[in-house]
């Protein structure tokens, strides 16, 4: 007996599509294998400061729901990849943020600015904190 | 003495100054110089997630090119190269992977690696310093403590980045063992807290160290709920988010208790028996040495 093989079908509309194909290029992650068991969000160490859990951005990217860039979620996410180990799926949910980070930065938008440091911050703070902040969050 | 290429990265040789110290005195104890290359440059921290993304892989694979030449020139005597800081060992073993696994990709490194006497070849191994020390094995280790840390209660703080992502770390990501053994080869008990390999908030610190103080406040309190007297770390980013961001912690929290975070080479230059230029305990806060002198390890 032979099944017909599942696949995910959703009817899109193009500017929907183009976005989530957008995502997908630069992450390399195909979302769509996500069945919102929630174990990325449940080890997340972030999500008390997030708006949307990050099972609920990858939902949102399946949609091809371009929303996902506005939310504080992808700004939070320290690239822990906790949520890439505990993904039953294999979908690397930091890949994920990191395009949708990407696809605001490429709009030379600056998250954070080291103008709003004092000069004894600045002076306390290692090189490895500023250096991966920048890369990070700005342009 | 076996000589093995080095790269420091940026923060050893300024915040995290008693990492880099502690590092290669007990390198050299155990028959290991660490040769640092003429020069090398930042590896940029994080490695570049996207797929698209050529150039942030040009900085970590220059310095893996810095390492070959060091090899070609007869200056090492391995193809291998030994980080310390967690960040900088998980770039370069990425930006590695890149090169090696995507050809598309590592073609357009070379093309843009200009003002290069050779090409990468591709071939440097990216270690950390733990892997040598596994390598070499733990006897070995034992055999160079002349002053076991007995009664010394240590939690061993993973953190992200030498674990994960998976196929990146340097031990079993859900059950890493690592630490421990270096512990216990030092004559220091082990202590298993539930929060090792939770994430300090990472470079959030800059912009946002209330977060980064809750974190540090649940780790460290897991840790001493644990048992602990101290915690090891082996990164620079996570010794700031857990040390001295401890005074962020009190001002939230005024029920917290400090604790100690030093890195792993400062504990394992205490127990060879090394000098104060080798542990340097000055270098971190808050201060383990009053911890250390009530346990009889440094004297007073
Ligand atoms: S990588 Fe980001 S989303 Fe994933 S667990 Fe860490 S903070 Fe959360
Ligand atoms: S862990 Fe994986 S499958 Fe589960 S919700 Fe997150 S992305 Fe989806
Ligand atoms: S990871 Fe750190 S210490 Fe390592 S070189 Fe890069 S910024 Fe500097
Ligand atoms: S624990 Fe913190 S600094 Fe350390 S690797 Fe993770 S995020 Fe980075």
């Amino acid at each position: 007996m032979s099944y017909p093989k599942s696949k995910l079908v959703l009817r899109m509309g193009p500017k929907n599509k183009y976005f989530k194909d957008r995502v997908t290029e630069l992450s390399g992650e195909n979302v769509d294998l996500c069945f919102q068991c929630g174990a990325c969000s449940s080890g997340c160490p972030m999500t008390q400061e997030m708006d949307y859990l990050p099972s609920k951005i990858i939902r949102m990217v399946q949609l091809g729901l371009e929303e996902a860039l506005e939310s504080k979620t992808i700004w939070v996410c320290t690239t822990c990849f906790n949520c890439e180990v505990s993904c039953p799926r294999g979908i690397d949910i930091a890949n994920v943020m990191e395009a949708l980070r990407q696809l605001v930065l490429r709009k030379k938008y600056n998250r954070v600015s080291l103008d709003d440091l004092s000069p004894e911050e600045l002076r306390d703070l290692p090189q490895i904190a500023i250096v991966s902040n920048q890369r990070k969050l700005t342009a | 003495m076996t000589r093995l290429a080095y790269y420091p990265g940026c923060t050893l040789k300024t915040n995290a100054k008693n990492f880099e110290d502690s590092a290669i005195a007990t390198a050299e104890k155990l028959g290991i110089e660490l040769v640092e290359p003429e020069r090398w440059n930042c590896c940029g921290t994080v490695h570049s997630l996207s797929t698209d993304d050529v150039m942030h892989h040009l900085a970590p694979i220059r310095n893996l090119l810095r390492m070959e030449e060091l090899s070609n020139a007869g200056e090492v005597d391995s193809k291998q190269v030994v980080t310390l800081c967690a960040m900088c060992y998980n770039t370069l073993k990425r930006s590695n992977m890149v090169f090696n696994e995507d050809s598309d990709r590592k073609k357009k490194i070379q093309d843009n690696m200009y003002k290069e006497d050779i090409q990468y070849s591709g071939n440097i191994e990216v270690l950390h310093y733990l892997e040598v020390l596994r390598e070499m094995g733990w006897d070995k280790v034992k055999e160079s403590v002349v002053k076991p840390l007995n009664g010394l209660k240590v939690a061993p703080y993973y953190g992200c980045l030498l674990l994960r992502p998976r196929g990146i770390g340097i031990d079993d990501t859900d059950n890493p063992t690592i630490m421990e053994d270096m512990l216990e080869a030092l004559g220091a008990e082990a202590v298993k807290f539930a929060y090792s390999q939770k994430c300090c908030g990472s470079y959030n610190t800059v912009h946002m160290k209330e977060v980064v103080a809750d974190l540090a406040y649940k780790i460290l309190k897991q840790a001493e709920e644990s048992g602990a007297d101290m915690l090891i770390t082996a990164c620079p980013l996570c010794e700031y988010n857990l040390g001295p961001r401890q005074s962020e912690v009190e001002k939230k929290y005024p029920v917290f208790k400090t604790i100690p975070v030093v890195y792993f080479t400062q504990l394992m230059a205490l127990a060879f028996g090394l000098d104060e230029e080798a542990t340097v305990f000055t270098g971190n806060k808050p201060d383990p040495r009053p911890l250390l002198r009530d346990k009889g390890l440094l004297e007073e």
